[in-house]
Order: structure tokens, then sequence, then C-alpha cells
């Protein structure tokens, strides 16, 4: 296919079909070196944690955590809406960019697709600890029952957010599956060992790579990436609207979607920007995931990181200009009350620091963007905790008004869901193919540096001969 | 004796290419085998066009059924709830706010019926034996599937298929 030989390449160091499959399957085939062991042992420490503050909150109910009669939403709720947003950017880059045919998204699409599984798993747990009984999830589902049958109500946005959070939850694993099985096909058929090639041979399905098995697999990542666009932007959407359709001041807000959503996807990038840089240094991926790669997700979170400053701002403005002094109260609360500590934090974080991307020299500087993509997620993480605990600790009667501190149990569960999602994270860079190999040797004949450079060679010499 | 031969190729373009040429000889292509999707060789070697996403389209208009049927049974026909005093008795009125749960439905079977479909019509599942004509064509290989009935006329075949680009020409297996 035809592409400017003036565009940056998408493929560093000459690599042909046959290195790109030796690159990215080596840290299968190797054994893992000590920085992912040390990172590995840490995540499970922090997991362990997790099971320990779990089971004191199934064992003594949630009492154990600092919500009360007035804030009776606090670090499950933060977390679990931080969490599920994180999961939007990898949809974004598999679905959305695939429609828009940017190849850029080649490299990445595995690896945050990985994140978008793995933080939806840390939502979900979220919910189902903070339900008090987590043993009746069921009574989610629209069950006959012995209570009537009395059905969930479909009115509500709890009941929605559990047909999206699971339809998006599942629908995510069958597409980033059945974008691997090519690549698991190329894992078994290098294998060395029996216990690789049998393993691999189950994950593989018995993929063959027949032109017929490939226009069908293409018909269904197109259609999958066609449905899972609107889903995903379902999915922030209705959990916007458990707030949204409530009365409370700061929650009772039209603009929810669509700021909820563009608040996901920058905190989503600004974590694929974190655990990418990561793994092209720790996994020697350097000429995949380029710089190129990390400008163009920059200018995502810049774009996405000024759709959440106005946002914030419009929200402010209205709250005045509606000339509703509940609302009012609200936000001047917000930015100089109780918690103007958080307001503060998330302003900084999540208004400031992102524009500092409009510089090229930064947006294209790897330890800056390290530290930015760090920045931004707990910008993202005060949001939340100011729309749900500001709002909630100055309701409509001074009689529900009231204060809320997390206990240790609370924030342990918080670290400990970090724990487990890097421990998940770290098998999946050990054991599955982090690039989407058989996808990116698409592009090794238009945007690899040979490629750049025959093109040229081509344009020089059609220029001397005329 | 295997009813087929493989001709394994180092560059799609010039398998490509020689599509045309081989078939005007009269030579029978079954199937190509390569690492990465081709554009345009599913046309190329005659493929039809795959309804799959036909077959999405008829699992999300049951799913979008299914929800609607289930809302309306659960909220209005079995058990009508009085929410806030505005109880909601016809489904017409009551739909808004049952839109996203139909839409979640829809996408959920759409999405899971066209991959169980994609699954089984490729029969690609787990535990199944993979076809493999020559492991490279994972990694680097282009493999050109020939019909050879006639074990006679291999060689002849073999020298055509040398003559149109091919690097190697083999028999099942590694």
């Amino acid at each position: 296919m035809y592409e400017a030989p003036i565009r940056e390449p998408l493929i560093l160091g000459d690599k042909t079909n046959h290195e790109i499959t030796e690159d990215i399957c080596k840290p299968i085939e190797g054994k893992a070196n000590k920085y992912w062991w040390w990172c590995f042992i840490a995540s499970v420490a922090a997991l362990l944690w997790w099971v320990l503050c779990v089971s004191i909150t199934v064992g003594e109910g949630i009492g154990m955590w600092g919500i009360n009669n007035i804030v009776d939403w606090g670090w499950d709720i933060t977390n679990f809406v931080w969490w599920v947003g994180i999961g939007h950017a990898g949809t974004l880059i598999s679905a959305v960019l695939l429609l828009f045919r940017q190849k850029w998204r080649l490299s990445i699409n595995r690896s945050a697709e990985a994140m978008t599984i793995f933080a939806v798993i840390c939502a979900a747990t979220f919910l189902l600890t903070h339900i008090g009984r987590p043993w009746l999830p069921y009574w989610l589902l629209p069950l006959p029952n012995q209570f009537g049958s009395l059905w969930v109500n479909f009115n509500s946005p709890l009941v929605w957010d559990t047909f999206a959070v699971s339809t998006y939850f599942t629908v995510s694993l069958v597409f980033w599956y059945t974008g691997l099985i090519p690549d698991f096909a190329v894992v078994r058929d290098r294998a060395k060992t029996k216990a690789m090639k049998f393993w691999y041979g189950i994950l593989s399905f018995g993929w063959t790579g027949s032109s017929k098995n490939w226009q069908r697999f293409e018909e269904v990542s197109l259609v999958l990436a066609g449905m899972s666009t609107p889903l995903v932007l379902s999915v922030h959407t209705i959990v916007s609207m458990d707030f949204a359709t409530s009365i409370l001041p700061g929650w009772h807000a039209t603009i929810f979607p669509p700021y909820f959503v563009a608040g996901a996807i920058f905190s989503g990038f600004a974590m694929v920007q974190t655990l990418l840089i990561i793994v092209r240094k720790v996994l020697s991926l350097e000429n995949y995931i380029t710089t190129l790669h990390i400008d163009m997700m920059n200018r995502i979170i810049l774009v996405t990181g000024s759709i959440v400053g106005i946002a914030y701002i419009t929200e402010f403005f209205i709250a005045w200009y509606s000339g509703v002094e509940y609302e009012s109260y609200c936000f001047i609360n917000r930015a100089t009350g109780y918690y103007w500590w958080a307001y503060a934090s998330m302003m900084t974080c999540n208004v400031i620091s992102p524009q500092l991307f409009w510089v090229k020299s930064l947006r294209t500087n790897v330890t800056f963007t390290f530290i930015l993509s760090i920045v931004v997620n707990i910008g993202m993480w005060f949001e939340r905790f100011v729309i749900i605990v500001s709002s909630l600790h100055r309701a409509y009667l001074p009689s529900e008004w009231g204060t809320y501190h997390p206990s240790w149990v609370e924030v342990g569960i918080f670290i400990g869901s970090l724990g487990l999602f890097f421990t998940c994270f770290l098998l999946f860079a050990r054991f599955f193919p982090v690039i989407a190999m058989s996808e990116l040797k698409t592009i090794t004949k238009s945007s690899s540096t040979q490629a750049k450079r025959a093109a040229l060679e081509h344009g020089h010499s059609h220029a001397t001969h005329h | 004796m295997s009813k087929y031969i493989f001709a394994v190729y180092n560059d799609e373009d010039v398998l490509m290419q020689n599509i045309k040429p081989l078939r005007s000889h009269g030579v029978r292509i079954k199937e190509v085998y390569s690492p990465f999707p081709v554009h345009g060789m599913d046309h190329a070697i005659g493929h039809k066009r795959t309804r799959i996403s036909i077959c999405a389209f008829i699992y999300g208009i049951i799913g979008c059924c299914l929800a609607l049927i289930m809302t309306n049974y659960m909220m209005i026909t079995d058990w009508p709830m009085d929410i806030g005093g505005k109880p909601s008795f016809a489904f017409y009125k009551n739909l808004p706010a049952f839109v996203p749960v139909i839409f979640e439905s829809t996408i959920f079977c759409a999405a899971h019926g066209m991959v169980i479909t994609f699954y089984l019509r490729s029969k690609t599942l787990p535990g199944v034996t993979a076809f493999v004509p020559d492991t490279r064509v994972t990694d680097d290989k282009f493999i050109m599937q020939v019909e050879c009935n006639d074990h006679a006329k291999r060689a002849e075949l073999t020298s055509l298929l040398m003559k149109h680009g091919a690097e190697e020409v083999k028999d099942y297996g590694k």
C-alpha cells in the first residue's frame, strides 16, 4: 500500500518479518530477567494485601471502611470509576483507531487491550466488594427468584451499569483473544519444548493462516471494532448516569456523559503510556514502540485533557449561571471547602499539566511523558474523589453534612487492586506476545525504515531520469 | 501420498502476481497460507465474500428482540413498578429507560454470536490440531496449496511453480 515517504516510519531498525517474529517471541521463549521478578514479587505482595483487606471486608462487612451514612460512597466507587475509565483507552486504540485506519495502533493495541481487560477486572472487584454481600452478585441479574419473582429495576442506571460493564468486559475479552490466536500460532510453530508446543497449541485454537480464515478474521475484527466503538462510549456514559440521574448538587448534570468519556480516554491513555514506557524498555521493543507512538498518544492526552478542562470550567460556570444556590454552593465548597486540596490536585494534574504537551520536545521526551502519565492518573483519581465525596458530604440539608476519611482497609484494597492489575499485566508480558506481530507484519512493506528509504531512493532516481 | 503439493514463496506480492498466470496453465490453487492477512488474496484465489457480518446482524436483531421481550415482561406485565409515584404501565412510555439495556443486549448477542460462528466455521477451537503445511508459514513464508492428483505430473508441476516465483515445492510437513 502506498504511503508518503516523508511520513515517519512506524518500525525502526530495518526489521524484516522474520526479525519481527524473533524480537516479539524472545521475551516469551527466554527466561524472565531480574526486573521482571522484582516487579512480579512486589505485585504479588500487593495482591496478597488485597486478599487480606477483601477478606476483612467480606468477613466483617463494609463497616470496616470509613464510609458512613452521609458519605456512603467513598474510595470504593472512586476506584471503580477510575479503573473502568482506564480500560477505555484499550478499546479506543484497538477499535476506534482501526475504524480510522490508523496504522500506529498496531504496535500498541495488544498491550492496551490487555490493560483494558485487567482494568475492568479490577473495577469489577470494587463492584463486588461494595455491595457488602459479595456472595449474592447474581441479585444484580434479572433471574427468577423466590420473592415473586421480584425483578431488577430496569429504570435504574445501576442495572444499566451491570449490563454495560459485563457486555464491555466479555466483548473486549473475545476481541482481544481473537486477535491473539494468530500470534499464539506463531509461538506454537516456533516452540522448542514439548510443554510450549502443547500449551500454545491449545491457546492457538488450531489456527492455520489460510486466506479464508484471514478473510473471516479481518471481517470479524472490523465488525467487532464497529460494535465496540458505541459500546465503549455507552459504558462510561452509563457510569456517569449513576451520578447524573440523581438530584444531588454536583451530580445532577447533563454534561456528565461526554465529560466522563473524555476523562476516561484521558486517564486510559496515561495508563497506556505508563505501561508501554516500561514494557518497551524491559522487553527492548524501542524499535516498535517508538517516540512517534508516544507522541501520538500524547496528542490524544492533550486533546482529551483539554476537553476535561473545559468541562470543569463549564460546570463551574453553569453552577453560577443557573442561579441554583445549592449548585453554586456545591462548587464553591469543592474549591474552598473541606476537600479543597482534592479539588486543587485535580485541577493541577488534569487541566494544567497536559497543556505542557503543546511543546513538541516534551511530547517526544520519554522520561517526561512517563512522569506526566502518572500525574494524569493521580489527577483523574482525584476527579472521581471530588465528584463523589465533595458532593455527598454537603447535601441539601445541613443535618446531612459530614466528613469522610478512608480506613486502612479501603486504602489497602486500592493498593491491592494495583497489585492485582500489575500481576496480571506482568504475566501477560511474560507469556503472551505483547505486540500483535501478525498485524504488524502488514506494514513492513510500507512503514518500516527500509521501505521508507527505498521509496525515497526510488523518488530520487525518478527525478534524475527526467 | 498427498493429494496436494505446497509451493513456498518469500514475498506476498510475487505470489499474488503469479496466481493468474498459474491458473491459466491449469494449475488448481486450493488455498494460500500466510503469516498475515494479504489484501485481496481471498478474492484472487476465488474465495467468496464472507457472510459473517450478516450473521452478526441477525444475532444483533435476536439480542434486541430478547431484550425488548424481557423488559416488557418483567417491568410492564409481570411486576409493574411504581417508582416515586410515577408508574409506567405502558411499554412505550417506559421504553426510553430501557434503551441502555436493549442496546447492551444487542451488542452482546451480535458480538458473541459472530465470534462463536467465526470459531466454528474456521474450525478454530481449543484442542484442534492445526493444518500447517510448513511451520515457517506463521513466521515469514507464504505457501500456495496446489492440487496434484496425478503423481506422474508432479515434476512438471513443480518446475512450472518454480518458474512462477516459488522458492521451493514440498509435501505437507516440516
